[in-house]
């Protein structure tokens, strides 16, 4: 095989060429038409006064600079304040639901992964399910379990605790707690202008109360897809590793954080960066909860992008929002790789590759 | 190390299982017990919603919102169902989903397995150029491109139609990337035989190729069907006639309350029921593959 691999030139790999292009041809036309070229398109919308009337490529589209990514990014006004109240919405978003879905899709790998495990199949079944149903189904139904007297406040209530009501409380967490110890009102040094034109106060709120439902719903939803990921890698591990371990005197604690956890690093560094990714494009979420109600603190830059644009009509500051997105993604992404970069880098050249493979697959399978 | 860790193993393999028999002592027995308990629990949860779901739309308006916790209706009640093939246009909106998901899976599973063995085994000029543009393609996010499909469908003359549609989703860079990696982990031998006794390249592909990728195209079948059956985001920007509505689009706007007002919860539950279904029996059918492959697509 390694022989004729070697043989490139000889008669059998005649009319390569033209095959190879051949078969590359409708998917190379299709990335190209439908992908690489309305990039382009949407960066020079992003550029231009574009209102959405006639060609953006026609005449009465005008170059205006680097005008729209300042309205949301620098000039004080409405444009700003939206993309910072969608900023801090979503990076709170963030902030919990990548930890948690980590944690809890780790913490059921290991307890799939355990030997003596009776019923293994159902339990994978159930953690797996709501990450293949649609995101609109979903949320419909977690819209039903959140509503003021719905299952969840039902279950609440025979807690003793009087629940919110969930999506249409737009209070942040961090401002609820303060003003059970007494704090209502912003003090002084709070009450300025941070960053994107709202107040440091108002950076401080925490996640709504609207926004704590959907992150338990982002939980819920990715943990299935995000155990399988490290099921595959502790199975990788094998046995054998943790019998080792064991037999050198390692409590299961010490077992876990000292041996496992460090051979699951690349799969954490996956899991992590997808959901990096994931919990940066929310969007059909909020369009189903009401374009960001209650009081906008669900508003996140995915939704408000599409909401400049197609409500607004104001293309070239949508266009703007979701280039700003992008790069926030890729910055991020870049980071995280950064941060866990591996110090003794010469050993696992194949680890980007792989990565690629996962991110394809999940990708492929559309997850949130 | 890595060779130390496993010459070690191999000397102590054939000692467990005896071994891991004896040392389950009562102290182990307890936490095997509280941690299936835990299990169940965490079961439980995360199917009590579909069971809600599924319960309450065979409910009453009033009594799904008087017995939220209730998995059996007071009164079981096909109303729900009823105007959901009534005042809602659901068939149109499954048939539109149907159409569009067998034409977007067939032509990825068509497009990307071409286009993944090409990349894999031709040989030619350009073939690294493509491969790198296809992998930077797939780092873009979904929403990023929201705005951009929508402009240059409109460009085209596409908006609002089955071709806008269905055309920029009949290819995915992720897919061909998975078949790519499939070609590339089987063997050559058995294509350069087939070359060797002068089959043409289209007809090797046909007739040896295709069939030994079977488990791949199983994969990027399961795929495509999930991701275009549940696609919402292309929806909304690439149509906006009701005519055009899918199941995701159509049940997005009962729920977002574009028809009517007032508590319509069995009705939302019972669309949500039922456009899962059959993205539930794909699942079903095809559990242990889909289960094994999201970890890397390399078992095929």
């Amino acid at each position: 095989m390694a022989t004729m691999a070697r043989s490139r030139r000889g008669g059998i790999r005649r009319g390569e060429t033209r095959y190879g292009w051949l078969f590359t041809a409708p998917s190379i036309v299709i990335i190209g038409v439908f992908l690489i070229l309305p990039i382009a398109l949407a960066a020079w919308v992003s550029v231009s006064n574009w209102n959405g009337l006639g060609s953006p490529l026609g005449g009465r589209a005008q170059f205006i600079g680097a005008e729209n990514y300042a309205s949301v990014l620098t000039d004080p006004g409405l444009a700003q304040k939206d993309f910072g109240t969608s900023i801090r919405n979503n990076l709170y978003y963030v902030l919990l639901v990548v930890p948690l879905q980590t944690a809890l899709a780790l913490f059921l790998a290991v307890q799939m992964n355990r030997a003596i495990l009776r019923g293994r199949g159902f339990f994978r079944t159930a953690f797996y399910f709501p990450s293949v149903t649609s995101s609109i189904a979903i949320t419909t139904v977690f819209i039903f379990l959140f509503t003021a007297s719905g299952t969840i406040n039902s279950i609440l209530a025979w807690l003793g605790i009087n629940g919110p009501n969930w999506f249409a409380d737009p209070s942040g967490v961090i401002h609820n707690l303060l003003a059970g110890v007494g704090v209502t009102s912003p003090p002084p040094v709070l009450d300025v202008i941070g960053p994107l034109g709202i107040t440091w106060w108002e950076w401080l709120s925490g996640p709504s109360v609207a926004m704590c439902a959907l992150i338990t719903l982002a939980v819920f939803t990715t943990s299935g897809t995000f155990m399988l990921l490290f099921l595959a890698a502790l199975q990788n591990i094998g046995a054998e590793i943790d019998e080792a371990a064991l037999m050198d005197g390692a409590g299961a604690f010490r077992k876990f954080f000292s041996v496992t956890l460090p051979m699951l690093k690349p799969t954490l560094f996956t899991v992590l960066t997808l959901g990096l990714i994931g919990t940066w494009q929310v969007f059909d979420q909020i369009y189903l909860t009401g374009g960001g109600a209650p009081g906008k603190t669900l508003l996140t830059p995915a939704y408000l992008a599409y909401q400049t644009s197609f409500k607004d009509l104001q293309w070239g500051q949508g266009a703007a929002i979701a280039f700003i997105l992008f790069a926030i993604i890729v910055a991020l992404t870049l980071l995280q790789r950064w941060i866990l970069r591996d110090r003794d880098a010469k050993v696992r050249t194949p680890k980007p590759a792989r990565a690629a493979r996962v991110t394809a697959a999940v990708s492929e399978g559309d997850v949130r | 190390m890595t060779s130390l860790t496993d010459a070690e193993v191999t000397t102590r393999l054939p000692a467990p299982p005896p071994h891991r028999k004896k040392r389950l002592s009562p102290r182990v027995r307890t936490i095997a017990v509280f941690s299936y308990l835990m299990l169940i629990a965490l079961a439980m949860i995360y199917i009590y919603p579909f069971l809600v779901a599924v319960s309450s739309s065979f409910k009453t308006d009033a009594d799904a919102t008087a017995n939220p916790l209730q998995l059996i209706p007071e009164v079981w009640s096909l109303a729900a169902y009823n105007r959901l093939f009534t005042d809602v246009p659901l068939p149109l909106w499954t048939f539109n989903t149907a159409f569009i998901t067998v034409i977007v899976t067939c032509g990825r599973v068509f497009f990307d397995s071409l286009a993944g063995y090409a990349l894999s085994r031709l040989q030619f000029r350009g073939r690294t150029v493509i491969f790198a543009v296809f992998i930077g393609v797939m780092s873009v996010p979904g929403v990023v491109l929201l705005i951009p499909r929508f402009l240059i469908l409109q460009q085209l003359g596409l908006y609002d139609t089955y071709g806008g549609m269905i055309i920029p989703l009949l290819t995915s860079a992720a897919g061909i990337f998975i078949m790519k990696q499939f070609f590339d982990s089987i063997p050559v031998s058995v294509e350069e035989a087939a070359r060797i006794d002068g089959a043409s390249i289209f007809r090797t592909y046909r007739t040896i190729v295709l069939p030994m990728a079977r488990p791949a195209l199983i994969t990027l079948f399961i795929l495509s069907f999930q991701g275009s059956w549940n696609e919402f985001g292309h929806f909304i920007v690439s149509r906006q006639s009701a005519d055009l509505n899918t199941l995701t689009t159509g049940v997005a706007s009962l729920v977002s309350g574009q028809l009517g007002s007032g508590n319509q919860y069995p009705l939302q539950l019972a669309a949500a029921t039922l456009m899962t279904i059959p993205v539930a029996i794909i699942f079903f059918i095809f559990q242990k593959r889909i289960m094994n492959n999201t970890g890397g697509a390399e078992k095929g």
